[in-house]
């Protein structure tokens, strides 16, 4: 019986551990969890059985109809303009583009200044960039845009630049409009303790140039985002971004920083009221204050000691330097001065400003520059900066240069970029596309008029994965009558013509006397032409329409080349097309005592500039030559007769930041005076010589900065002077005395 | 276990033998009756799932008319119209979708439902349409997928809202609003091609669906919530239909076609005196009034009784015309993009498909409606190289993006994707680069036009292996550089140590000795952490013959170029068609495509390429062969920058201490990868 006992006892207990493990949640979970392992079954969409079957979504006929024709045009737009008005405004409703039909197409008035109206230091800078620009016109008759002259940048009520009764003024104006073709900048909107974007007078149909836009206010294709600047902003020039080069790798001292003020109540205080959180002492260092205001002790918390101490612990601008990542958090308003800040130091933004449109987002690809965070998931922000890798964060760097030097190191840049982006809406089919705004030089500097093609301009071949033409124009440039077969402009035709890369000549007949018939010119295997070059200096850089080349080689009548010193400096070009290739190089150097740029021919060891008497370079820069710059200067030009060669190198200079590049030559040039020139050269004068020394500070001036760039090095052909027979070099003439 | 309890039962008479026959036959069927009700159970417990699943699997394979019907009560909550102030940050829930180290979001479809009115009608008149189909299936299909409800981020309702006029407006808001996770239409996403009816055609889908986002075709600026919905195109069912291969850009036998059949009459009468006036390069095709109604009237247009084949036709002409309709979005642009036709859009205030992304002004020509009578002008003005790009641009963006509902629904979620996940979004030129652009162009790491300062200077890599002597008389020289910051030696002998410390050369400039673990040529290139400097000086143990001043120039040479190979003795690569392969030649010739790195100057970044990022076979060989490394280097930088080596003479008998070298060739070759080195 014992045994029985034990035996039934045995078997109950197995059935009940048997009817625990089949019944019991045990298995379900281990089994589930199983066949989870067990190669993930997911459950896709069915695959129906009649999915063949299914009807189409639209009819085919009802697809082409596209719904048919719909409202007659003309009513439909009726009703839209008087729909869409106000914060419904698009430039199809609210904008008149009649005003911009005009011969001179885009013109920008900016209004008288008001009497006994203080304008503050960044809105003059804002008019002056206006007033200086190719597109300002005194006459507003002609204008497409208007500009206000009283100052709207500052509309908190609270500030002391605050202008009162805008609204009444502004209803004044006969041209008003209902702010039809204005444009309003503003950087202030709103006051304590809500901040909204209300600008205390009504705007109407006015574009609003404005900071801190939120997007839920911002009309898509009518407004422009501007950044937020500081009042010590330079109007023009600007400094150059802090990144000197790309260390590798490319983590700095710090991974992220942040360094400002808490707000302890009110808008914008949630943010900044947890940045504390990430703050580690170590590679993070997220930094605030209590102290900011007049009552800031009245709200002051439990942290506000602790953290106003370690606060003072670091030094901005050391942080600056040495974090690879800033926050950008929000202020009171959504967009603060940390952005351009930290997009100067290099130091790669970390938005958190939820709803920010950020600057120029029309046409700026802000996720290739920065890292848009969200203010809810701040504490995310450490792991996702951790995880961007060692390419990334190189691009990411340079591209924040890249923005910073070509939209926003001045007011001037701000101002035009803004101009830009309304011109490119208003002649949309000649306009730029996101990728001429995105890549170098940067949209500023491409003319869309020019084309809208990339591959005709010469910043883009490698990005395109082409190369450039392999055929070049000449231009040259003739001042001296025809007087004899041996004068040096035939020989030089000669030589020129001979170059196989040669497809056509164009000589810019300056001269007092006619040009000869077309009989006085020698038979050449190329075609030639001659145009009138009115006897204007800068007549040599006008895009001449027979130019279809996408090189130009800029000739002065009295050159001595050989034709493989040609062929050997365009291949060079071909090299590097977006800048000056050419031979006689000069220099400019910062004089200390006198405090200008002075201008030298002397042999140094560095130069900055190649003359254009004997150059390659991009038809493109023609172009921007009598197009970019502003009349003024070609006036200058053309006054002095001189100048135009370092004018054309400030230009190049400032549109690529580098040096041009010197190629190997087989004689010095112009350095002795030939030996049927008798008289002295206009170009060897003092006076001559003065003037160019002028001429390269009132460039200078101009363009706000020093736009030259020195370089040490010349290019030479592989074998060039090697100790190899000559007959296996490819530019043999280059080294025969 | 069941297997042990069997056997035992079966044992059972025997090993009781005292017990009485009745109350053994008592014992051994209750035990065998709960035993086999034991293993029963079991059996139906232990498979339950793969019972179940199977079921499934089996039903996967059922029509669509099996889905389960869902009452609708009239009284059944409606949603609120769309907020046209919701973004991102306001209408949609990131916490859902987490921190994710891939950086790819979840969606969740629902499984089909019928849903019927309480009367029983349905609330769409098509039901799951084909393509609703498609693209659902191809959601399931993506990486982005999840059946998970609880883990995903965005859910796509299985309702087929694609085309209003089949829906119910009222019941399909109530069923949305039915869905167990709708929670006020938080991360669901919906997709409408065909928003709006008659009379007055709205731009958007019609159906309140709360914060719902939606992927709609025919936005206007007015509805599009930007960045919050998605613009999509408006699906053309004959691409499936019609094949159409692409097309060599070029000229074609008209300039301006328009082929849409339902154009405002005002707008017909302005394109037919364009007609006039410059006559053949137009056509103007409309419906073909003489054809019997049928199957191939959506496939025939005709021009005064010519009857052209449709969308054949659109390949014959360079530009075609995509006006609006009542709607803005037009199947039409679908066609024109698969012709590899430039479409003229005319459609004021219409927000194009994934432009959020897409740059339509490299594949399109917009022009404003008032413009119309302006538009053979404006065409005329472009040059024809771009229109040829224009042309290639636009089969491209059909292919990539309007090709099949698959396409149209991937791009939608990757925008979404790139929204929550900015940090890892797609750059310009993945989206709009053309295979042929992406293969050949370059993008180079270090794109900013930078001239290093001269300080710190430059950090000098010696490889050694055994050849003290002739190092030393190489590191003496190369101290007396003034840019020199810093000597670094890799010692790549295993079996020796280096000299001691005492024996080296004194040097003002800090000197540090690396020993490898293997005696790889690779080494040389490794982006060992004691070079601070961002220019790397390569320099073999036997180089001797390099003065300083050479050197200082070279690095000279090479902060105007930091980024490509700056070296002293040159090498040109060829292709030898005899042999088939790339040979190069160390003789004197007229090019160079490479220096070698035996003397070389270049960034410190291409350390970083060269051992992390180059393709591991190459650098396998290189270790292998113990050769070629300076080739393979000169491959890989010419590769990324797009940009030839310089090469610095090295001292002649004539003073020139600025003489630098270039070659003219061109580069186009150095996207090959093979090579002799490579066999």
């Amino acid at each position: 019986m014992q045994a029985r006992k034990k035996y039934v006892l045995l078997g109950l207990c197995t059935c009940c551990w048997l009817l625990l493990f089949y019944w019991g949640g045990l298995q379900e979970r281990l089994l589930s969890f199983l066949t989870r392992r067990q190669g993930e079954v997911v459950r896709p969409w069915p695959d129906w059985l009649d999915r063949a079957l299914l009807p189409g979504y639209a009819e085919n006929a009802e697809l082409q109809d596209g719904g048919g024709g719909g409202e007659p045009p003309r009513q439909r737009r009726q009703a839209w303009a008087s729909i869409y008005k106000d914060s419904r405004c698009r430039m199809d409703t609210c904008f008149d583009f009649g005003r911009c039909r005009a011969r001179d197409g885009f013109r920008v008035y900016v209004y008288p200044p008001e009497k006994n109206e203080r304008v503050s230091e960044s809105y003059r800078k804002i008019l002056a960039s206006v007033a200086e620009s190719r597109y300002y016109t005194s006459d507003p008759r002609e204008a497409c845009l208007f500009v206000l002259g009283i100052d709207t940048l500052d509309r908190d009520q609270l500030s002391t630049q605050f202008v009162q009764n805008v609204d009444e003024k502004i209803r004044g104006y006969p041209l008003w409009n209902d702010g039809r073709n204005h444009v309003i900048f503003n950087l202030y909107s709103g006051t304590w303790p809500n901040y909204t974007e209300d600008l205390g007078f009504n705007v109407g149909q006015a574009i609003l140039a404005k900071a801190s836009l939120n997007t839920e206010h911002f009309r898509p294709g009518f407004d422009v985002s501007i950044p937020l600047f500081s009042k010590d902003h330079p109007q023009k020039g600007g400094e150059r971004g802090w990144l000197l080069r790309n260390t590798v790798p490319p983590r700095r001292k710090y991974l992220l920083m942040f360094k400002g003020k808490r707000y302890l109540t009110g808008i914008g205080s949630d943010t900044r009221n947890a940045l504390h959180h990430i703050h580690n002492g170590k590679d993070i260092v997220s930094l605030t204050t209590c102290k900011h205001g007049k009552d800031w002790e009245k709200h002051k918390d439990a942290r506000c000691d602790h953290d106003n101490q370690e606060y003072e612990r670091f030094d901005y601008q050391e942080l600056l330097h040495n974090s690879t990542f800033c926050l950008v958090p929000r202020g009171r308003r959504l967009g603060s001065f940390r952005f351009l800040e930290s997009l100067q130091a290099a130091c790669i933004p970390v938005l958190l400003s939820n709803g920010w449109e950020l600057p120029f987002s029309d046409v700026i690809q802000w996720n290739q520059a920065v890292i848009e965070g969200d203010e809810r998931l701040l504490l995310q922000v450490p792991s996702t900066v951790r995880a961007v890798g060692v390419d990334r964060v190189l691009a990411l760097r340079q591209r924040t240069q890249m923005l910073w030097e070509a939209y926003f190191s001045s007011v001037d840049k701000i101002v035009l970029t803004t101009l830009e982006i309304i011109k490119d809406r208003v002649y949309a089919h000649i306009s730029r596309n996101k990728f001429m705004w995105n890549s170098l030089p940067g949209g500023l500097v491409v003319l869309p008029e020019y084309s809208t093609h990339l591959a005709h301009y010469p910043f883009y071949y490698l990005s395109l994965g082409i190369s450039p033409g392999q055929e070049f124009t000449a231009v040259i440039h003739a001042t001296s009558p025809l007087v004899s077969q041996s004068q040096p402009i035939m020989k030089l035709l000669q030589v020129v013509s001979k170059s196989k890369y040669c497809s056509q000549i164009i000589i810019l007949w300056n001269s007092e006397k006619p040009p000869p018939h077309r009989s006085k010119w020698p038979p050449m295997p190329v075609p030639l032409v001659v145009t009138d070059g009115r006897r204007k200096t800068s007549s040599r850089f006008l895009p001449h329409v027979s130019i279809d080349t996408e090189a130009v080689l800029s000739l002065d009548e009295d050159t001595v080349l050989l034709t493989s010193e040609v062929n050997f400096a365009f291949h060079v070009w071909q090299s590097f097309p977006e800048r000056i290739v050419g031979y006689p190089p000069r220099s400019h150097f910062w004089d200390p005592v006198k405090k200008i740029w002075g201008y030298t021919s002397k042999w140094t060891n560095e130069f900055s500039i190649v003359l254009t008497g004997a150059a390659f370079y991009h038809r493109y820069y023609h172009y921007l030559f009598s197009h970019y710059l502003p009349p003024s200067l070609r006036a200058l030009v053309d006054r002095t007769s001189n100048c135009e060669d370092i004018l054309m190198n400030f230009l190049v200079s400032s549109v690529t930041h580098l040096p041009p590049i010197k190629v190997a030559q087989r004689k010095q040039y112009k350095e002795m005076p030939g030996p049927q020139s008798t008289n002295m050269a206009p170009w060897a004068t003092p006076e001559h010589f003065n003037q160019r020394q002028d001429c390269v500070n009132t460039f200078a001036s101009w363009f706000g900065y020093m736009p030259l760039v020195h370089s040490q090095l010349r290019l030479d052909p592989v074998l060039f002077k090697d100790h190899v027979s000559v007959l296996r070099k490819k530019y043999k003439d280059l080294e025969r005395a | 276990m069941m297997c042990a309890s069997v056997k035992y039962s079966s044992r059972g008479p025997a090993l009781i033998p005292r017990m009485k026959t009745k109350h053994r036959i008592y014992y051994i069927t209750l035990f065998s009756v709960v035993l086999l009700g034991l293993i029963a159970t079991g059996m139906f417990q232990f498979w339950p799932h793969s019972i179940e699943s199977s079921t499934e699997w089996t039903l996967d394979r059922r029509s669509v008319h099996d889905a389960p019907l869902v009452k609708l009560p009239v009284s059944s909550p409606i949603p609120e119209r769309g907020d046209l102030s919701c973004r991102m940050h306001t209408c949609f829930d990131v916490y859902r979708c987490g921190y994710n180290p891939k950086n790819r979001i979840k969606v969740y479809i629902y499984p089909l439902q019928r849903f019927v009115d309480e009367v029983g009608v349905p609330i769409s008149s098509t039901g799951l349409s084909r393509e609703y189909n498609d693209l659902l299936s191809a959601i399931s299909d993506s990486d982005f997928y999840t059946d998970d409800v609880t883990r995903a981020c965005l859910f796509v309702p299985s309702i087929d809202v694609l085309n209003q006029n089949s829906l119910r407006i009222r019941e399909t808001a109530q069923a949305l609003a039915m869905l167990p996770r709708w929670d006020k239409g938080m991360n669901h996403l919906l997709f409408n091609m065909l928003p709006g009816g008659p009379p007055d055609y709205n731009t958007a889908l019609d159906v309140p669906r709360d914060r719902a986002l939606l992927a709609g075709g025919g936005f206007s600026t007015w509805t599009y919530r930007q960045g919050y919905d998605v613009s999509i195109p408006v699906y053309s069912p004959l691409s499936a239909e019609v094949d159409l291969p692409e097309k060599q850009p070029g000229p074609r036998r008209f300039f301006i076609l328009s082929s849409q059949t339902a154009i405002h009459r005002e707008y017909r009468i302005q394109l037919e005196r364009l007609k006039e006036e410059n006559g053949e390069a137009l056509l103007l095709l409309d419906k073909c009034s003489n054809l019997s109604q049928g199957v191939a009237s959506a496939r025939k247009r005709c021009y005064k009784g010519q009857v052209y084949d449709y969308p054949q036709i659109l390949q014959e002409s360079s530009f075609c015309v995509v006006l609006r309709g009542a709607r803005l979005g037009q199947a039409t642009l679908s066609d024109v993009l698969q012709a590899g036709c430039v479409p003229v859009i005319m459609a004021d205030s219409y927000i194009l498909p994934f432009s959020e992304v897409l740059d339509w002004k490299r594949a399109s020509v917009v022009i404003p409606e008032e413009k119309l009578p302006e538009m053979y002008t404006i065409l005329k003005s472009i040059p024809h190289r771009q229109v040829e790009e224009m042309q290639r641009q636009a089969r491209w963006f059909w292919d990539a993006y309007f090709r099949s509902m698959k396409a149209i629904g991937l791009t939608t979620l990757q925008i979404i994707n790139d929204r929550i996940y900015p940090y890892a979004a797609r750059t310009y030129e993945q989206w709009n680069n053309p295979p042929v652009v992406k293969w050949s162009s370059v993008n180079s790491p270090l794109f900013l036009p930078l001239i290093p300062p001269r300080s710190p200077g430059f950090t000098a890599v010696v490889l050694t292996y055994d050849r003290v002597e002739s190092l030393f008389r190489v590191i003496t020289e190369i101290s007396k550089v003034p840019s020199l910051a810093k000597l670094l030696v890799v010692w790549n002998n295993q079996n020796k140590s280096p000299p001691e410390e005492s024996l080296w050369p004194k040097v003002a400039v800090p000197l540090k000795v690396v020993r490898t673990k293997e005696n790889k040529l690779s080494n040389r290139f490794f982006p060992f952490d004691e070079i601070e400097t961002e220019a790397v000086l390569a320099i073999d143990d036997d180089i001797i013959m390099l003065t300083s001043d050479e050197l200082q120039f070279g690095y000279e040479v090479w902060r105007e170029f930091p980024d490509r190979l700056v070296g002293y003795p040159g090498r040109l690569h060829l292709w030898d068609h005899e042999m088939g392969k790339w040979k190069y030649e160390s003789e004197w010739t007229n090019e160079v495509s490479m220096v070698l790195t035996g003397a070389a100057f270049y960034h410190k970044y291409f350390n970083h390429l060269y051992t992390y990022k180059m393709p591991g076979d190459i650098k396998n060989w290189v270790d292998a062969h113990m050769n070629c490394e300076d080739i393979a280097m000169n491959f890989l930088v010419a590769n990324i920058t797009g940009k030839a080596p310089i090469k610095v003479t090295p001292r002649k008998k004539f003073k020139c201490p600025e003489c630098t070298a270039i070659d003219g060739l061109s580069l186009d070759q150095t996207h090959m990868v093979e090579r002799r080195c490579d066999e």
